[in-house]
């Protein structure tokens, strides 16, 4: 995956360091991580310091941008499969032998699109060296025989005891419910919450200053008018892409953006939802820095933090948004702390990656130099963490974005709450325009963090006007005057500049699902393909796990896990299973997984398809690439109504919803594994003669296969992410549970499926990601 | 010089370095007091100023004269909620902030004073019981004027077609014909979100009917299952409700269920009956009701028929006007109406 790195990056120490064969004219763009981004003009290209097509491929906290996030749930638990990171220190900094320049860190392989930093970087020493790790991916396979006899003897005896002794559900005699004692919690918090002192002296506090401190950034925003603030994004996005040509474009891009909100007629909205932004990231990220800053020092505190992070990640936000709710009350507040809980994580786990994999040669440099531990984390392990930390910030935006329609639900306001009121209607035109806006911010945030990441310790600070303090200054002089100017001329969005797009955009959706749902010749129909999914996959894959009998499917995922990883994930992933038996929704959870493993199968087929044609043909990549950004960073909610249209009221819509919001990661991540297979070997295969198919079958994509078994984790994380979307459009199950929990008020409900839904991510997760044996290479 | 782990943080320049486990040792103590310090400061900040005041109002902006409504989902309230706003604005001075939530988050607002009024409540008996009764912080505001009815609802081409469907003993017959793939056999019944009060599973149930509930979770996918049902002429069956901006573009014909009895839904688990007619409530904050002035006064008083509400309804969904705009059409035309609410 990363073989052009040089051999001062870490990881790529081991690989051979041959140039690729055919000029690495965009790496920075390649990377499957990048999500919101469109043409993104290789921005660590041309930096002329670094050697060779290492350089270009460095470049790029930005690349990792996230996959915008799921609403709810993301990675971890899931994402995260056993990566080197568990061990302390990665492999990353452990295995660089010879001391490295303090300012490279290892690179970011932009391995992972998601959220979750620590994967992305952790994933990465894994495909690093392509030989020396599909040498461990072979070695693994030696026991296989004999565990799979053992799997299948488990099968068999499943079955037959499942013939012998019937189907049946989960026994009702081991179910512990949990909807009581919630909503006992439930009870307390409303009969306390004015009167009790954890209320009046800390929660009360908290909410006012929420509330307070978003307020008071409306009020600057608002007071700034609509000149002040697009020049203050512009030239914010200008300085920190360093004031020069390159910086010019993403100028442009932030000027593109806040003037395309405008004219969409979006401005107070997005506004509204910036506002929320500022203060959910600040906080989100100081939160995150300090967590991970805990557990970067300290081996136990990491520990025991990595399962909280993982569940702030996997649970669905729609569980937890009630509880907030009653503690904090609707509006900004729960809105806020929800998402500060969703975006703070990958802060945490990036800030964390980075002081563990600070380079020991210049930790060991400051040691003899006679720094203390605190000199040494302020002067030595923080500054080189800075990448990632930053990394983590990107991130940490972008998951914080994603919430912007859930925090709608509890009445927070802003572009969410447009999207949000447009589905009352069934005005697809309206959500899209909401829709849009919230892209836009994203890509604006990402390039304007990508390109401050890129020059970071690109070169040495120049000095200018045009740099340093003094450029702060000219930005803020800019933005003064602008916001004078905006003053005099008017600061709300001038009337006259908005475009409509509701009606057009309607209309095309009507003509599309006129002419696509059914009675399309030879092929059908959306709506037909739907029916024939739904009877012929989806029906009997539910009823079959339905009917089988609990502990035979217990066995059956015991079994595979063990084939796949140690004892130790086949025990997680059977009490993992066992668990949302014992919470009382084994039923619902199996139906949710039926759908789940159907929506992955088709992301996996579709996604590795296209990502292999991605990497192959320039021009495929280079028209998906807006395409795939669109996906990954509109709402979902934007999409709903197209999805009921074209595949009606059904299980097949929500999984519809689940492909398109996985398949870019996955496309991503493929494209990105394949194109970037060691050229050596590639080169080595050609000049003996092998064929393109041969090229690709026998040597692209076993080499890729560390991408491939990410691209399958990515899958699993991204599909459960959406699953409470699916219960929006007809998925039923969990989902619906969820969504009943939260409009409802039935705290039990939707916990419970919540954590349902977290513990299938489990399942999933140990099933799916083999686990290396013994020590890596 | 020794090696051993020196006591202090300062160390000797120049010196050997410490064994391992001394240095994580010092890494881990200078975390844990880190992170001590940190919260300690963050508690300390937050409590040092005593107990926070309570009931404040969680929305960005609000000033003295500012009343809060909910918008709920369904477009028929959000015209209550429009011209209601447009009223206390243009008319009262008022400065409205209106919030999207669910119909229970939008008690609970209620209740702790983030919200005002809620303009149209379909019947919260279980929360109506807690906030009204037991902790009196929310008052009821009168009648909507505007009755709600739910039910079971098939499109009237079929019903023209099949005139025994209206009829639930008949409906069996017709199951195979509501039959889709998500209901496996037996008919579908569309149900919305899981926001609406739903007693179909146990009225199936109870009539013994070989129907299967499937759960479309927003009313988005639900308008949107049924406008393409009825661009089909396809038989469908499904959970509706009056009043509602969609029976103006699509004809629904109601099923007949065993008739509704006081007391005949009570235990939601034997419900085998129609469900009532409900006519809809205003609630307002105890405290708004009791010092809203104007304001409250003028909410108790806001009261207008079904037609009416359908009227600015079908502005909003139909003509895709703004709320605020369908709003101000209708104040326009409607002024005898509107000059009775105003206080005196």
């Amino acid at each position: 995956m990363t073989p052009t790195t040089t051999s001062k990056q870490g990881p790529g120490e081991k690989r051979p360091t041959a140039p690729r064969p055919t000029a690495p004219r965009r790496p920075a763009n390649a990377a499957p991580g990048e999500a919101p981004t469109t043409p993104r003009p290789a921005p660590a290209a041309p930096t002329p310091t670094t050697t060779g097509a290492g350089a270009t491929d460095d470049g790029s906290p930005t690349t990792v941008v996230p996959p915008r996030v799921p609403d709810d749930g993301s990675p971890t638990t899931v994402v995260r499969p056993r990566t080197p990171e568990g061990g302390g220190a990665p492999p990353a900094a452990r295995g660089a032998t010879a001391p490295a320049p303090s300012t490279a860190p290892p690179a970011l392989r932009p391995g992972t699109p998601t959220p979750d930093g620590g994967t992305t970087a952790a994933c990465t020493p894994a495909p690093a060296g392509t030989g020396t790790a599909a040498a461990g991916g072979r070695r693994a396979p030696w026991r296989r025989p004999r565990v799979l006899g053992g799997a299948a003897s488990a099968l068999v005896l499943g079955l037959a005891g499942a013939l012998l002794l019937g189907g049946g559900g989960w026994p009702a005699g081991l179910t512990v419910d949990l909807s009581a004692p919630l909503d006992d919690a439930n009870q307390w918090v409303l009969d306390n919450r004015d009167t009790h002192p954890l209320f009046l002296y800390f929660l009360l506090h908290l909410s006012n200053t929420a509330v307070d401190a978003v307020n008071a950034v409306y009020g600057v925003l608002a007071a700034m008018g609509w000149p002040g603030v697009l020049t203050a994004g512009v030239l914010l996005a200008w300085r920190a892409a360093g004031f020069d040509r390159r910086g010019a474009r993403v100028a442009c891009v932030a000027f593109g953006a806040f003037a395309l909100c405008g004219l969409l007629g979006m401005w107070d909205a997005t506004l509204l939802t910036l506002a929320l932004m500022v203060v959910a990231v600040a906080v989100a990220a100081l939160l995150g820095a300090l967590i991970g800053l805990a557990a970067g020092l300290s081996d136990r505190v990491d520990r025991a933090l990595r399962p909280v992070l993982d569940t702030m990640q996997v649970l669905p936000a729609f569980a937890y948004l009630l509880p907030f709710v009653l503690v904090f009350g609707t509006g900004t507040p729960a809105a806020l702390f929800c998402t500060v809980i969703y975006a703070a994580p990958p802060m945490a786990r990036l800030t964390a990656l980075g002081l563990r994999s600070a380079d020991p040669g210049v930790l060991e440099a400051a040691v003899s130099l006679g720094a203390n531990g605190r000199q040494r984390l302020w002067t030595a392990r923080l500054p080189l963490a800075r990448r990632r930390m930053l990394l983590g910030l990107n991130q940490t935006i972008m998951m914080a974005l994603s919430m912007v329609v859930i925090a709608a639900l509890v009445g927070a306001g802003g572009l969410g709450e447009e999207v949000y009121s447009a589905l009352s209607t069934v005005d697809v035109g309206k959500a899209l325009a909401a829709g849009i806006p919230i892209v836009l911010i994203a890509v604006w945030l990402d390039r304007t963090t990508a390109a401050a990441g890129d020059r970071l310790g690109a070169t040495a600070p120049r000095r200018g006007l045009l740099h340093g303090r003094s450029a702060w200054a000219l930005a803020a002089g800019g933005t003064l005057a602008a916001t004078l100017a905006g003053l005099a001329f008017g600061t709300t969005w001038p009337r006259g500049w908005t475009y409509d797009i509701s009606t057009p955009v309607n209309r095309a959706q009507d003509w599309i699902v006129d002419h696509l749902s059914t009675g399309v010749p030879l092929v059908g129909g959306t709506q037909v393909w739907s029916d024939a999914f739904t009877v012929g996959l989806l029906n009997p894959l539910r009823d079959g796990l339905q009917w089988l009998p609990w502990w035979a499917l217990l066995l059956l995922v015991a079994a595979l896990a063990r084939l796949v990883g140690t004892w130790l994930s086949a025990l997680t992933a059977t009490a993992a299973l066992a668990a949302t038996g014992v919470l009382g929704v084994w039923t619902k959870s199996l139906d949710t997984l039926s759908q789940v493993v159907a929506a992955l199968a088709v992301t996996l087929v579709v996604g590795v398809l296209t990502g292999v044609a991605c990497a192959r043909l320039r021009w495929v990549e280079r028209w998906l690439r807006p395409v795939l950004d669109t996906l990954q960073t509109m709402p979902q909610f934007v999409y709903l109504i197209p999805v009921v249209a074209l595949f009606g009221v059904s299980r097949a819509a929500a999984i519809t919803a689940a492909v398109v919001y996985a398949l870019p990661a996955v496309v991503r991540i493929t494209a990105q594994g394949v194109r970037e297979v060691d050229p050596a070997a590639l080169e080595a295969a050609r000049s003996m003669g092998a064929s393109t198919r041969q090229q690709l079958f026998q040597v692209q994509l076993p080499l890729a296969r560390p991408a491939l078994k990410l691209a399958v984790n990515q899958g699993v994380v991204l599909v459960l992410a959406v699953v409470v979307v699916g219960g929006l459009v007809g998925g039923g199950a969990l989902g619906y549970d969820v969504v009943k929990g939260l409009s409802r008020g039935e705290m039990g409900t939707g916990v419970t499926a919540g954590l349902a839904i977290v513990c299938l991510g489990l399942v999933l997760d140990r099933i799916t990601q083999p686990t290396a044996r013994g020590p890596r290479p | 010089m020794p090696t051993g782990s020196p006591t202090g943080n300062t160390r000797p320049t120049h010196g050997p370095r410490p064994p391992r486990g001394a240095r994580t040792a010092r890494a881990r103590r200078a975390a844990r007091t880190a992170t001590a310090v940190a919260g300690a400061l963050a508690v300390l900040a937050l409590s040092a100023c005593g107990a926070a005041e309570t009931g404040r109002s969680q929305r960005a902006g609000d000033t003295e004269r500012t009343v809060t409504l909910t918008v709920p989902s369904w477009v028929g309230a959000q015209a209550n909620t429009a011209v209601a706003a447009y009223l206390l604005e243009n008319e009262l001075g008022y400065e409205v902030r209106t919030q999207q939530l669910g119909e229970v988050l939008a008690w609970d607002a209620l209740s702790r004073s983030d919200v005002d009024a809620v303009l149209e409540d379909w019947g919260h008996p279980k929360e109506e019981k807690r906030y009204v009764e037991e902790r009196k912080t929310v008052v009821s505001g009168g009648d909507l004027g505007v009755t709600g009815h739910i039910g079971w609802y098939v499109p009237k081409y079929f019903a023209d077609a099949h005139p025994d469907v209206t009829d639930w003993r008949n409906l069996d017959k017709y199951a195979e014909e509501f039959a889709t793939a998500e209901s496996g056999g037996k008919g579908q019944i569309l149900e919305g979100s899981p926001d609406y009060v739903t007693h179909d599973e146990a009225i199936i149930r109870n009539l013994g009917l070989d129907l299967k509930p499937v759960y479309a979770g927003s009313e988005a996918a639900q308008i949107t299952a049924i406008r393409k049902h009825v661009a089909q002429k396809k038989p469908f069956l499904t959970y509706w409700w009056t009043p509602q901006w969609l029976n103006a573009q699509v004809d629904l014909v109601e099923v007949k269920l065993p008739a509704y009895r006081e007391g005949c839904d009570a235990d939601p688990a034997k419900v085998a009956c129609a469900y009532p007619r409900t006519p809809l409530r205003k609630f307002l904050n105890a405290d708004f009701a009791k010092d809203g002035g104007k304001a409250a006064a003028f909410l108790k008083n806001f009261t207008w028929t079904t037609e009416q509400q359908n009227e600015v309804a079908l502005m909003i969904a139909d003509r895709k006007l703004s709320p605020e705009a369908a709003a101000e059409e209708w104040v326009k035309d409607n002024e005898a109406v509107w000059k009775t609410w105003l206080p005196k």
